[in-house]
């Protein structure tokens, strides 16, 4: 994505030394990082790695680091905030200063403001907010360090911190971006390819059900291009998923275990 | 997609949706149609370029400034384009005064990406020393009467306004770096006419330019940019519905057809504008 913020904040020093990049594909076909097309990069996930957050969850996809908090349901100030009907979500996907080469101005710019609607309208269809009238639940998302992806990696981690709040949801929400290098459809773009690349697709997707909740683009995609990104971008979706499941899963089984060991030397 | 000080019935979205099962609107369109179309070419003198559209009950005015400023450092050979857009109390009383909340940050960065990815400006021909001087395109978008759909409606009026402006040539001094405005006046160059198509989807039916009583009950909103090509250059999903691969295929095969009578009609308007030069 073109963004004003971003392109300010590009060394022009060193990017005016640098050689320019002739190709996003190495002669072997590969992409520069060593990637295929359909390949996804590194991605770790931990739950639970805050204190004080009800729900919290870190992610590293590729070089992005991201941290993600949840509060709630719980009180909603300012009260006449508060929906009659179901909660409220609210969401700040924030920069740090330092995720990126030139610092950052710590006020949220336009883009990121974009970016908290589009993620909180990528989870809300995934919470039960019915059941909580008249309360919030709120999402924050910071980015450590940004790579390319941020918005769909910020996703996956916020669906985690969400599930480890214990909110009840239909499903978790999982983000991976798409896009075009070269004239070819690329998965999970890193930072350069998004740049120079010729399309970015940022996919947020509730697996079970395979419905779309997140879905933006930006560059100059034929409409098969585009069905076919969408369709590449959806098998991404489903492999992070696993991994967010296993996850999970590794965490609350430790959990289980620690309180069964707990209970059964209270028996003794 | 409207402000928290907003109630719609119950029955009102009954009514609205139990429509649309039997393929009806509740203002007798089809399920694909625009709204009436009205295009207004500068009627604003003082701005470089400047449109006003009216969409069925939607009014916007777009204008352009163009001034001389310096280009982003990562792009030493590329003018500067920036949109913004301002939705005040004039439009609706449920917009509020103050800073730009994220529906207007929303609508801004939806059309300046269609116009933007579309290359529909030729950004490397704004620039007058590289690295140093470039044209810096300011597009504004006002909106007047809120009736849905400001996207399409901000898309037509921010594309006129850039189809129709004229800024001075400028004569650069090589030597010195001096530039001079001269009396000339010249086009912005523009390389495509990008056209939105934006969708609600009201329980699990597609309908095309929605006005806001469909605006007010849509669970998702659809934002598709197509070139003159017929390319995607930009795509948007509002609100906190879903979408299917389905919905994707109806929107690029609504598009297909619905995108080229609005930029005929964006060529047809302009034309006179564009001729004087």
């Amino acid at each position: 994505m073109k963004k004003k913020r971003s392109v300010r904040r590009v060394n022009s020093v060193t990017s005016s030394r640098k050689e320019p990049l002739e190709s996003l594909l190495r002669k072997d076909g590969l992409r520069l990082d060593g990637r295929g097309l359909d390949d996804l990069r590194p991605i770790r996930m931990e739950v639970g790695v805050l204190d004080n957050a009800d729900g919290s969850a870190y992610i590293e996809h590729g070089r992005n680091k991201i941290v993600a908090a949840v509060y709630g349901p719980r009180e909603l100030h300012p009260k006449h905030l508060a929906l009659p009907d179901k909660a409220l979500v609210r969401c700040e996907y924030r920069m740090a200063t330092f995720s990126v080469e030139e610092r950052k101005s710590p006020a949220p710019g336009r883009r990121e403001v974009e970016l908290s609607k589009v993620i909180r309208e990528s989870l809300e269809p995934a919470i039960f907010v019915y059941k909580y009238p008249r309360a919030t639940i709120d999402i924050f998302i910071q980015i450590l360090q940004a790579d390319g992806g941020t918005r769909c990696a910020g996703v996956t981690a916020a669906a985690l911190a969400l599930a480890d709040a214990g909110v009840p949801m239909r499903d978790l929400v999982v983000g991976c971006a798409v896009g075009k290098i070269e004239g070819k459809v690329a998965v999970d773009l890193s930072d350069v390819e998004d740049k120079l690349g010729d399309g970015d697709m940022p996919i947020a997707l509730m697996p079970t059900k395979k419905v779309i909740t997140l879905l933006q683009c930006d560059g100059n995609l034929t409409p098969e291009e585009f069905k076919q990104a969408l369709e590449k971008g959806i098998v991404a979706c489903e492999k992070i998923y696993e991994m967010q499941r296993d996850v999970l899963i590794e965490r609350y089984s430790k959990v289980r275990d620690e309180v069964t060991e707990e209970q059964r030397e209270e028996e003794e | 997609m409207v402000g928290s000080s907003e109630i719609t019935s119950a029955i009102e979205r009954e009514h609205i949706s139990s429509l649309l099962t039997h393929g009806k609107r509740i203002d007798d369109r089809g399920i694909f149609e625009f709204r009436n179309i009205e295009i207004d070419v500068s009627p604003v003198e003082k701005a470089e370029g400047s449109a006003q559209v009216i969409l069925g009950g939607t009014r916007v005015v777009a204008g352009v400034k163009v001034e001389i400023g310096s280009p982003f450092s990562d792009t030493p050979n590329k003018g500067v384009l920036t949109c913004n857009a301002e939705l005040t109390p004039i439009a609706s009383p449920f917009f509020e005064s103050g800073p730009p909340d994220e529906q207007t940050v929303e609508i801004a960065r939806v059309v300046d990406r269609g116009i933007r990815e579309s290359k529909a400006v030729d950004l490397e021909k704004l620039v007058l020393i590289p690295g140093e001087k470039v044209h810096v395109c300011f597009v504004d978008i006002y909106v007047l009467d809120y009736d849905g759909n400001l996207f399409d409606a901000s898309e037509i009026a921010a594309t006129v306004a850039l189809m129709s402006a004229k800024i001075p040539e400028i004569e650069v001094n090589e030597d010195t770096g001096e530039l001079t405005v001269l009396d000339k006046k010249q086009l912005l160059p523009l390389n495509n006419i990008p056209v939105s198509a934006t969708f609600a989807k009201i329980n699990g039916v597609l309908v095309l330019d929605p006005c806001l009583k469909e605006e007010r009950v849509q669970d998702a909103r659809i934002t598709m940019t197509s070139t003159q090509e017929g390319n995607i250059c930009a795509f948007q999903k509002g609100g906190i519905g879903t979408i299917t691969m389905e919905d994707i295929d109806t929107v690029i095969e609504v598009i297909k057809e619905k995108a080229e009578p609005v930029r005929d009609l964006i060529r047809e308007v302009t034309k006179e504008a564009r001729e004087e030069i």
